[in-house]
């Protein structure tokens, strides 16, 4: 990549809604700023006429509000997240899923698409321990019960294809501006690809080696300067120069352009 | 007056601190004082088992201190011991002022320290590695804590005592500070000295603090800085 | 929890035409790297990483009173201590079976090879003798612990100090001699797995997941073996047994390379 070229990048991302290049790090304690002009944001607070940061991270001013964007901790449920989790426990009611937050989450009986006569069907013939699924957040409650629900048009459980893990901070990197990223990855390797808001990522499909490569690098340069040109040009090398795909499957990408949407709700409510 | 070591009153030993030493831990750090090595392993928060143990207000902060049975002259019998379960308690006294527990009610933050070396200086060295694990692992924190011992040595304040002082002078005092908000959350002390040496020893920890802050802030700036330009 | 079903699922699968889900050969090991003489203060240690797999060993010589059975002999003692912060597997508390396998199989090779010439370790018979203790801290564990621990304990063996003593026979503290260990010979334990009929070395943690059985075998320098420990409740062929066999001690003569 030119060194115009990131100068471009850097430019555009400046010019969208007066956000602050976040590229200063900074930690717990630290002083950002002596005045009352500005708000603290997420993972900030006030003392008196200082605003300092409670938490390492990236230092991100957007209008007037100062926050810190997290580079690093575990995913915090939120109500409508999409998560893949794995099965950890079977109970009499229903299925303990470990979704590695701070709380394990809870799939009722109520919350699974099939009729379940317990008299006559085993749990563990539904989900059995070690499967990974795909599921929404339906409920995470002041008392800290988390449950999830597979009714959701979306959810489903993995039956084969392969799973990595990345921290929950870089999943707004790897869906990218309005699902950008996740679809060149999506459209590059021809996989299917479904990304949890807590870090799980699935992926099915012949070049699956390569889109978990790319997964891997979203994550390592994840606070890096032309990140989709690093991926892009990766994506080019392994796979050589093919048109862009135009017969990815449908309904994956619907899955996906709905996956970006919710993420940018993530990006601005999260904390 | 030099010290047996050569170094000045005021001169603490080599301090190397490093973020992100292991990969299994959501935050980790080692801190190698002088000969001491202490290593921090923070996972969490998660959720705490047994059920009874949890904390409906707030995640309960779970520290533990152990030393390897091999990081002093005479091997440690490995397992907790009387010593070491007092030290997880201070160290958890120390650190929980700015541990922001109040999000993740009914969670665990777990806190292991792993003495790999001793030699004088094992609680704030653990103290200050944990501080960086802690904020390795994205935890809200409202500031970092650090953490040194001074004492009185042959009728003169000295920081950071090695194991030959300590061995000479029977005065410690190991003090936890809060460089921001300008507290003390460790304090204990054994020896023999009046009020006016006390609040002397302190005045040595705290400036000792001070420096030992920058040295943290620069460990965790330079794993994150080099994260972003790679 | 142990592991993700369709994670073991794609293991097992490519494990049927002998490959590895990080595009290793069956019988190649992950990235290696020793170093000893990280704890000062230990007579003998060394800090192993296989991959990211990482364990810190150290040795402990301290003089001490024989066995009644073994008047002249010095004596061996080993522990490993398997503790939460390597892993979120882990539990706190006294050892666990694992944790007690570990430091056994690990003794055994060296213990039965006589790795140690424990004749040398007496100090005045019946009396007073050298104790050698080595105690594993595993710091991350990400698979093949048996295999790493052996590499360390051998690396921290091989490098150790006898500590001095003074005009009455009593240790000088914080003082090392020049002298070694009175090594006779190396020992490595090397740990053939099995996932989906084939025999894989240095499983990483998702492929001990995966697999049925496992077999450590330690050899020592003249190729002999001097230790085996069969686990999990796989059953194993003759023919497997002996190509574990062959692995084992291909891949011992390359570690021996190593220190």
């Amino acid at each position: 990549m030119t060194e115009k070229n990131t100068n471009d990048i850097q430019k555009s991302d400046a010019a969208n809604g007066n956000v602050s290049d976040e590229k200063k790090i900074v930690v717990p304690g630290e002083l950002l700023m002596e005045t009352m002009d500005y708000l603290p944001g997420k993972n900030c607070f006030r003392e008196g006429n200082a605003i300092y940061a409670k938490k390492l991270g990236l230092l991100r001013t957007s209008g007037r509000v100062v926050e810190v964007v997290p580079v690093s901790g575990v995913y915090n449920p939120e109500v409508g997240d999409m998560i893949i989790g794995v099965v950890d426990e079977i109970q009499n009611a229903g299925w303990v899923i470990d979704i590695n937050a701070p709380y394990t989450a809870f799939i009722p009986l109520s919350g699974v698409r099939e009729f379940i006569d317990t008299n006559k069907t085993s749990l563990n013939q539904i989900y059995a321990a070690g499967d990974l699924i795909y599921g929404k957040v339906m409920m995470f409650s002041p008392s800290k019960s988390v449950h999830i629900t597979m009714q959701d048009p979306k959810a489903k459980k993995f039956t084969d294809g392969r799973v990595v893990r990345i921290n929950t901070t870089k999943v707004p990197r790897l869906i990218g501006r309005s699902g950008s990223m996740i679809s060149m990855i999506k459209d590059a390797t021809k996989c299917f690809i479904s990304v949890g808001q807590n870090g799980m990522v699935w992926l099915k499909g012949e070049n699956e080696d390569i889109a978990i490569k790319a997964v891997q690098m979203v994550e390592e340069y994840a606070h890096t300067t032309g990140l989709t040109d690093r991926v892009d040009a990766f994506l080019k090398k392994e796979l050589g120069s093919r048109p862009a795909k135009k017969e990815s499957p449908k309904e994956s990408f619907e899955e996906y352009s709905k996956e970006s949407a919710s993420n940018e709700e993530y990006v601005e409510a999260k904390e | 007056m030099a010290r047996k070591d050569g170094r000045k009153a005021d001169e603490m030993r080599e301090v190397k601190m490093e973020v992100g030493v292991l990969r299994n831990a959501d935050g980790s750090a080692r801190v190698q004082i002088g000969k001491t090595i202490a290593v921090a392993s923070v996972f969490g928060p998660r959720e705490l088992h047994p059920k009874h143990l949890q904390d409906n207000e707030k995640a309960v902060l779970n520290c533990i201190y152990m030393m390897a049975p091999f990081s002093t002259t005479e091997r440690v019998r490995p397992g907790p011991s009387r010593r070491s379960h007092e030290i997880s308690l201070v160290t958890k006294s120390a650190l929980e002022k700015v541990v922001n527990l109040k999000d993740h009610p009914k969670a665990v933050i777990d806190v292991y320290i792993l003495i790999e070396q001793a030699n004088a200086g094992t609680r704030t060295a653990g103290i200050n590695a944990a501080s960086l694990a802690l904020a390795d692992a994205g935890i809200q924190m409202s500031d970092l804590v650090t953490s040194i011992a001074s004492g009185k040595v042959d009728g003169e304040y000295v920081i950071d005592l090695s194991g030959d002082e300590e061995k000479i002078t029977g005065c410690d005092l190991p003090v936890a500070y809060l460089p921001r908000s300008k507290e003390i959350t460790l304090l204990q002390m054994d020896g023999d000295l009046s009020k006016a040496d006390v609040k002397g020893v302190l005045k040595m920890c705290i400036r000792g603090c001070e420096k030992l802050h920058k040295i943290q802030v620069d460990a965790l700036k330079k794993k994150w800085e080099a994260e972003t330009s790679k | 929890m142990a592991g993700i079903n369709i994670q073991k699922k794609y293991i097992s699968a490519l494990a049927k035409d002998g490959k590895r889900i990080d595009g290793r050969k069956p019988d190649e090991f992950r990235e290696i790297s020793i170093e000893t003489g990280v704890i000062p203060n230990a007579e003998g240690s060394a800090r192993v990483r296989i991959g990211e797999t990482e364990v810190l060993m150290g040795v402990k010589i301290d003089i001490g009173t024989p066995f009644p059975d073994t008047p002249d002999e010095g004596v061996l003692m080993s522990g490993a201590e398997l503790h939460p912060m390597a892993s979120r597997r882990f539990e706190t508390g006294p050892p666990d079976a694992e944790s007690i396998e570990l430091a056994r199989v690990v003794d055994r090779g060296i213990r039965e090879a006589h790795a140690i010439d424990t004749k040398k370790l007496c100090i005045t018979p019946g009396e007073k003798i050298w104790m050698v203790m080595i105690d594993a801290h595993v710091m991350n564990h990400q698979g093949n612990l048996i295999d790493a621990c052996g590499l360390a304990a051998m690396a921290a063996l091989s490098t150790a100090r006898m500590p001095k003593l003074d005009e009455e026979g009593k240790i000088v503290i914080g003082e090392k001699s020049d002298e070694p260990l009175p090594i006779t010979t190396k020992v490595f334990p090397v740990t053939v797995a099995r996932i989906n009929g084939r025999l894989m070395l240095d499983p990483t943690l998702e492929e001990e997941d995966t697999m049925d059985v496992r077999l450590t075998i330690s050899t020592k320098d003249d190729g002999n073996i001097t230790a085996m420990q069969k686990g999990l409740t796989g059953a194993l062929t003759m023919k497997e047994i002996e190509e574990a066999i062959d692995m084992s001690i291909k891949k011992g003569k390359e570690l021996r390379k190593l220190l």
